[in-house]
Order: structure tokens, then C-alpha cells, then sequence
């Protein structure tokens, strides 16, 4: 399966990555070798197998509901690029 | 052409946990912005999510209350969005296994029966929270919400008005707060809505395309927005044009929907399995524990109290349209010495007025329901006359005291003393022969009069049966 450049630019939205159009025949066959790895994948029947969710045949062990986080803001606003009034500065969104 | 209009809703019910989903910040409302995210609320790398059990717990309880399946396996999944209130680039979500499966919401519309199938419930967690106005130029992010346990309720698209999606969101809204999973707050956005509305012509049977409303946080508002939505989608089938799938914003102030963004650049979530957590096992004997400590269900207890104390359908509805109002009158029934009947007369009557009118809810009621027991008592055997009972429970409201003490020290015993009676009736047909000559004259109703007057002389106080008999006996001359 190959890609259309149309797909490698919603992807890279998706992605949040910034592409040029010279990049885009690079990315196709990188993509595309992804893809085949995949294919490879697909091609083995797995009729009547049940989807795996984890790679551990645990379960999710489950805390009790209990307040055990102290207020660590100032720690954790020390390596914030811009805070303000106890806020996390960001550029201003759009909505 | 004849419209036929389909709704679904998503609903949100944050669970009332302590702590959040994965992580043991504190959930309470109104503190200091982040001052209750943790290292795992905000994403710092290294950190480890591990479920509440009580969130756990919470959604098994919603799926009894519907009569939903409990998933004995489900799992969380990532879907992966980009906004700055989101730091990890993901929600956690649950996708292919939610929790609950089904299940059914009944309620009523004007007497009509109506019920909603629950396609599933599922758990979450709640995004932060972006603050566009306080700082200039920029926006502040709060990630005290992040983590927040959400429980969203997906329906099947079975509404076909607003009233009808408003009434499901209503009876939704009763069974998360009655079980005590969702403190059902609408202002503080414990309980909101998306509706997915579409119109198709009367009699198809294929769906139209469906706008999404996001964010509906007051059944005022979802009925709005849902009635401008169908308006504006009709307006635009009949006029040759098409719906575009899309996410739409309602603004309550021009009361109107607004598109927020169309299909072409609808999220594509990319959910899968989070790696960070395991499959949730629940076992039987957990649902089964869950199940015996259930409050017993609104209409559960309605059909109860119709049936076992007589009750009309009227105040059956109206105690059991909260959790609170309707523990109280079963801690007035428990106690046997008043009548249950009497009871539901005073909690749906002057206790619930008395409640609206102050706006308090049924736990800060300043009369307790013994007090309220008491004070029928003393009408039912005779103490106090209906009329007086309503003054001592003004007195009990405003003043507090105990309701023996009160008939005592306020002269409010009703008078059962016929020889006190037939005093004041003799009196009262001296004062107005006119009117005893229009009473035997065969004018019955001048009978009302007197009993009037007799009340107004004595302060209300008169045992009314024993006036009725003495005025007749006397007034027959």
C-alpha cells in the first residue's frame, strides 16, 4: 500500500509536524516500508484468536480512593516555561 | 414536508471520587489553579497511571441502576488530540471494552412512558481547563480538573423532541444522583451533554446527517439548543441545501448553535489499547457485593409507597424525585405512630414549599423528620387542629423547639371542651341573628360563616368536627 501526498500532509497535522513538499517523497517510501511490515502482519490468519489489549497477562491492579498528593505546584511550575498567577502560560488559543 | 427529528445524547456525570482516575490528587471543586495536579495530571514523563477503584466501583453501580451489562474485561485506550489542556497529547479513554454495556432509561412525558436505550458507559478522564480571558494575550491553563474522574453515558438515537431529550436527561440525572455516584452539579459542570441531532422526512428510515452540540451544561440550554438546531437544519433541508457533519457550539446569549468545526477537519483520535494500563477484571462477586449495598431505585420505591401506604401518584412522583425527600419521609414512616398518608401530605406539601422557598436542599431542612412525626401525631390524636399545625410548623422552621413544648408554652391546644364550643357559638348566633334566620330558613351555606367566625374567635383552635356538630345542633334551634 502507498501513501498519497494528501495522507503524508493530514498525518503530519494529525502529528503535529511541520513538512515540506520536498520531504514528502522521502517520507512515502519510509512510510511505505512501515506499511509493508504491517501488511506482513495482516496477512497471517488469526481466525479465532482473541485481540491481544496487553503485552502482559496481567491485570490492572486498582487503588483505593485515597487524596495522597501533596500541592507540589511550585516544584512542578519551576521547570514551566511562563507561569502566571498560579497558571501555565501557553500562546493564546484560538477558539 | 413532515419532519421527523432524532436525537442521541452523550452525557458526562463526573463521579464524585476523592481522588482522581489514575492518580491521588484531590477532585475537590474551587481550589487554587494546579494546586491539585499531580506529576501524572500533568504529564510529566515517567509516571504511571494507576485506576480508582471506587471509579471502578461507581460505573459498576450505574450499570445495575440501568439494567446494563457489567463488561467482566474492559480496557482503556488513548485517543490523541492536540490542545493545550490535554498534556499528555491523550485522553484516556475507553474505546472497544467499555465497562458498561446496554441498559435502559424509562421515564415519563406527560403521563406517556417513554424509555431510551443506553448503547454504553464508559470511563475517562476529564481534560484542564484553558482560561482565555485572565491574561492578556495568552491562555492559562488549569490542570486541577485533569484527571477528573467522567463516566459518559452514551445513547441510541431514540429521542424524537427536545422535550423528550430533555426528560431522559432529567431521569439520567436523578439515577446518578440518587446513587450517589455524581453530585448531578450542573453549574460546576458535573453533569453536561452533547446532542447529536438530524431531521429526516416523517416515515424514512434511514438517519439524516447529525450535528454534534457540544457542552450543554442546563436542561434549559439543551432544550434551546436542540429546538434552534432542528430549526436551522429544516430551514436548510427546505431550501435545496445539505447538513454537513459537524461540531456545533451553543451560545446561550443569541441562543443559537455555531458551527466549531466540520468534518473535513473532524479529530481523527487514532484510539488504541494504552500500554500503561492493564486489562480491568471484574469479577462476579465484586458485582454482586456492589448489588447488595444499592439504595432501592426511584421507581422502585414509588411503586412501594403507592401500594404499601396508599399514596397518589402525584406525591409518590414528588417524594421520589430525590434521594434526600425521600429518606426523610421513610425515617417519618419507620417511626409507626403517624399515619404514612399524613406524612406524605406534610413532606410533599408544606415541608417541600418550605424547602423551595428558601432554596434548600432536604439536608439542611431545620426540622428533623421525627420532629415532623411528632407534630402530625398531635393532629391525629387531637392535640393541635390542622390549622394550628401549620402555625407550630412555621414556629419549628423558624424558631426550632420541641413540638410538646411548644403547644404548651403557646396556648396552642386545640379546644375539644364542648361546654368552651357552645359558648362561643351561643355568643357568636346572638351577634348575628340575621344569619341564623337565613339558616333556618334553609340557606345551609351560612353554616360556613360560622364556623368562620367560631375559628377566627378562638384563634384557630377549635376541634373543626366537634364545632360542626354543636353549630348544626344549635343553629337547628
Amino acid at each position: 500500500m502507498s501513501l498519497t501526498d494528501q495522507e503524508i500532509k493530514h498525518l503530519a497535522k494529525l502529528a503535529r509536524i511541520h513538512i515540506e513538499d520536498t520531504e514528502l517523497s522521502l517520507l512515502r517510501d519510509q512510510l511505505g516500508k512501515v506499511f509493508q511490515l504491517i501488511d506482513t502482519l495482516q496477512a497471517v490468519d488469526t481466525t479465532g484468536i482473541e485481540p491481544l489489549s496487553h503485552s502482559l497477562a496481567l491485570n490492572q491492579p486498582l487503588r483505593e480512593d485515597r487524596v495522597t498528593e501533596p500541592n507540589l505546584r511550585d516544584v512542578y511550575q519551576a521547570v514551566a516555561p511562563e507561569v502566571e498567577k498560579g497558571l501555565y502560560i501557553v500562546p493564546k488559543v484560538i477558539e | 414536508m413532515q419532519w421527523e427529528v432524532v436525537i442521541g445524547l452523550e452525557t458526562h456525570a463526573q463521579l464524585a471520587t476523592h481522588s482522581k482516575i489514575f492518580s491521588g490528587a484531590s477532585t475537590a471543586f474551587g481550589a487554587e489553579p494546579n494546586t491539585q495536579a499531580s506529576a501524572i495530571d500533568i504529564a510529566l514523563p515517567g509516571v504511571l497511571p494507576v485506576l480508582n477503584k471506587q471509579a471502578v466501583e461507581y460505573a459498576i453501580r450505574f450499570g445495575l441502576a440501568v439494567g446494563a451489562e457489567i463488561n467482566p474485561r474492559s480496557i482503556f485506550a488513548r485517543k490523541n488530540y492536540f490542545y493545550p489542556d490535554l498534556p499528555k497529547g491523550y485522553q484516556i479513554s475507553q474505546y472497544e471494552e467499555p465497562v458498561v454495556k446496554g441498559g435502559m432509561i424509562h421515564f415519563l412525558v406527560e403521563g406517556k412512558a417513554y424509555q431510551v436505550r443506553l448503547t454504553r458507559a464508559h470511563l475517562e478522564e476529564d481534560a484542564g481547563k484553558s482560561l482565555h480571558e485572565d491574561i492578556p494575550g495568552a491562555t492559562g491553563i488549569d490542570l486541577n480538573r485533569a484527571g477528573t474522574p467522567l463516566l459518559e453515558i452514551v445513547s441510541e438515537p431514540d429521542m424524537r423532541s427536545a422535550t423528550e431529550a430533555v426528560a431522559y436527561a432529567k431521569a439520567l440525572h436523578q439515577i446518578v444522583t440518587w446513587i450517589g455516584i455524581c453530585d448531578g452539579n450542573m453549574q460546576e459542570g458535573s453533569f453536561r451533554c452533547d446532542a447529536n441531532v438530524s431531521v429526516r422526512p416523517l416515515g424514512s428510515d434511514t438517519f439524516g446527517t447529525r450535528c454534534e452540540i457540544k457542552n450543554l451544561n442546563s436542561f434549559r440550554f439543551l432544550e434551546s439548543a436542540i429546538q434552534f438546531e432542528v430549526e436551522r437544519q429544516i430551514e436548510v433541508l427546505e431550501s435545496g441545501g445539505v447538513i454537513i457533519q459537524e461540531t456545533r457550539l451553543y451560545d446561550p446569549d443569541r441562543d443559537e448553535t455555531r458551527s466549531m468545526r466540520s468534518k473535513e477537519d473532524a479529530m481523527d483520535y487514532r484510539y488504541f489499547p494504552d500500554p500503561d494500563l492493564l486489562p480491568v477484571v471484574i469479577e462476579e462477586s465484586w458485582v454482586n457485593s456492589v448489588k447488595d449495598t444499592m439504595p432501592p431505585l426511584p421507581q422502585v420505591l414509588k411503586e412501594r409507597f403507592i401500594s404499601d401506604y396508599g399514596l397518589t401518584d402525584y406525591d409518590a412522583n414528588l417524594i421520589t424525585s430525590d434521594r434526600g425527600l425521600a429518606d426523610y419521609f421513610m425515617a417519618m414512616t419507620s417511626n409507626a405512630s403517624a399515619s404514612p398518608k399524613q406524612c406524605a401530605n406534610w413532606v410533599a406539601g408544606e415541608l417541600l414549599a418550605s424547602l423551595n422557598r428558601q432554596q434548600l436542599a432536604i439536608d439542611k431542612c431545620p426540622i428533623s423528620p421525627n420532629k415532623l412525626t411528632q407534630l402530625i401525631v398531635r393532629i391525629e390524636d387531637g392535640t393541635i387542629s390542622g390549622k394550628i399545625a401549620k402555625t407550630l410548623f412555621d414556629i419549628l422552621w423558624t424558631e426550632g423547639g420541641e413540638v410538646d413544648q411548644l403547644i404548651d408554652s403557646r396556648g396552642l391546644k386545640q379546644v375539644s371542651d364542648s361546654g368552651a364550643i357552645e359558648k362561643i357559638v351561643e355568643e357568636l348566633m346572638s351577634q348575628h341573628p340575621d344569619q341564623v334566620a337565613e339558616y333556618r330558613a334553609g340557606k345551609d351555606k351560612v353554616l360556613g360563616f360560622f364556623v368562620g367566625k367560631a375559628m377566627k374567635a378562638s384563634g384557630g383552635k377549635l376541634n373543626p368536627a366537634q364545632l360542626n356538630d354543636v353549630l348544626k345542633k344549635k343553629l337547628a334551634g
